[in-house]
């Protein structure tokens, strides 16, 4: 087995990989709806994010191992996409915890991908304006991408709201399952703070009214209402992940661990 | 010379995704430059995870080496992000005659806010030109389509999604 990297983390470093390692899992989890989609259209299209999303993930690793090396006094080369997505520890991914959260049912899906579609969307949208100037030309191309997303999750859970009554009891389920991983999407700390000094992108807390506003309007349209806010505060952009991120690691990393350097 | 001779061998080159459009006309090579004694192509992805990416680089290596153009040397630029309006009129025609319904204009929808359901547009139908289509799906055989229906001829059909 292949050992784990080990990582020089710097405000700018973990910055980066919240956003990319949220691109990752949730990326690996619509991966999972392969073959299982509760039509051939939306099996096409989850996997077409996905796509999108580990598109988006292998451009903003390369970056982020970039930056890692400059402050790492390491002599070899910077860390690259494919050792930073398979070779670290559970404690060294950034990401949302609610992308590691299992894939669910289709409401499940939906509801994720419009809540971190927009929360994404957000991101790339300001990260055009950032001072690191590939990281404005990644932003630049994801931003595109990212509208679709959101799109395609705002009309299905319209859809699944307004269908059956199965289809909105489990769309009800989702959201209250859900809306306690919410809070840690806009929670402000030192690392946010040094992006902004620096220039390199928003503070996810600056990033809270246009979501509410943005998710409003379609919560309007499938006629929900936000739930309460709970005391819950949930910490995967801390590194404290819950119980499924090393579960799922474990089959993600697989290959690369038993076969360093494996291709096809 | 060579850099002319280089974009008429590029304007032959399909794309793996769509190959009845050549690079040239989908608009993802931004610049021929001389290099040496070879030649450097910049080119610019479509989608971030596009699978076809590594492939199209493959491809204008061997293209333009095997004209004897080379050593070809592939940069990638991903700024200014590639847009379907890049996609050259014969470009757009070519599509249609494939029976693709051709991407229009980017600038209308850009920032705009998200629209639930209904959406007025309308995808005319390659197949019989009818404008009473509808969408089936957000996403088709790859990221950058979307599958409709012609309600007039009934035939499934793709459009090249604005981006």
């Amino acid at each position: 087995m292949t050992a784990s990297i080990s990582l020089n983390f710097t405000p700018q470093v973990e910055y980066l990989l919240r956003i990319a390692d949220t691109c990752l899992i949730l990326g690996q989890r619509l991966g999972e709806w392969c073959g299982h989609a509760p039509v051939l259209e939306e099996d096409i299209a989850l996997t077409n994010v996905a796509l999108d999303l580990i598109g988006q993930t292998r451009a903003l690793l390369t970056r982020a191992g970039q930056i890692e090396h400059q402050g790492s006094g390491r002599s070899d080369g910077p860390y690259d996409e494919d050792q930073l997505a398979f070779l670290r520890d559970e404690r060294d991914y950034r990401n949302l915890t609610m992308a590691e959260l299992p894939r669910g049912d289709f409401a499940f899906t939906v509801l994720r991908n419009l809540m971190l579609g927009t929360w994404l969307k957000l991101h790339w949208d300001r990260l055009q304006q950032s001072s690191d100037a590939e990281l404005a030309a990644i932003a630049g191309k994801a931003v595109k991408e990212a509208r679709y997303h959101q799109q395609h999750a705002a009309d299905w859970l319209v859809r699944l709201a307004d269908g059956t009554d199965e289809s909105r009891r489990r769309v009800e389920k989702a959201l209250a399952e859900l809306w306690r991983f919410v809070p840690e999407m806009f929670a402000a700390d030192a690392i946010d703070d040094a992006a902004v000094a620096s220039g390199l992108g928003p503070a996810r807390s600056a990033l809270r009214e246009a979501w509410q506003a943005e998710i409003a309007a379609v919560f309007d349209a499938a006629r929900l209402a936000a739930p309460a806010e709970a005391a819950f505060r949930s910490t995967g952009t801390l590194g404290v992940h819950s119980e499924h991120l090393g579960r799922m690691l474990a089959e993600m990393q697989f290959l690369q661990r038993s076969f360093p350097g494996g291709a096809w | 010379m060579k850099v002319q001779a280089a974009w008429a061998v590029l304007d032959l080159v399909p794309d793996p995704e769509v190959p009845a459009l050549s690079l040239r006309d989908l608009g993802i090579v931004r610049d021929v430059r001389a290099e040496g004694s070879g030649l450097q192509v910049v080119l610019t992805p479509t989608y971030s995870g596009c699978p076809a990416t590594e492939v199209i680089e493959r491809s204008v290596i061997d293209a333009l080496d095997g004209a004897g153009l080379g050593p070809t040397r592939v940069t990638m630029q991903r700024a200014p992000a590639w847009t379907t309006d890049w996609i050259s009129e014969a470009g757009k025609r070519k599509l249609r005659e494939y029976g693709i319904a051709p991407p229009g204009p980017v600038a209308a929808g850009q920032g705009a806010p998200i629209r639930i359901l209904r959406r007025t547009e309308a995808v005319a139908c390659p197949r019989c030109g009818s404008a009473r289509t509808e969408r089936l799906s957000a996403f088709g055989s790859t990221a950058c389509k979307a599958l409709h229906r012609c309600l007039d001829c009934r035939e499934p059909f793709e459009h090249f999604k604005p981006i």
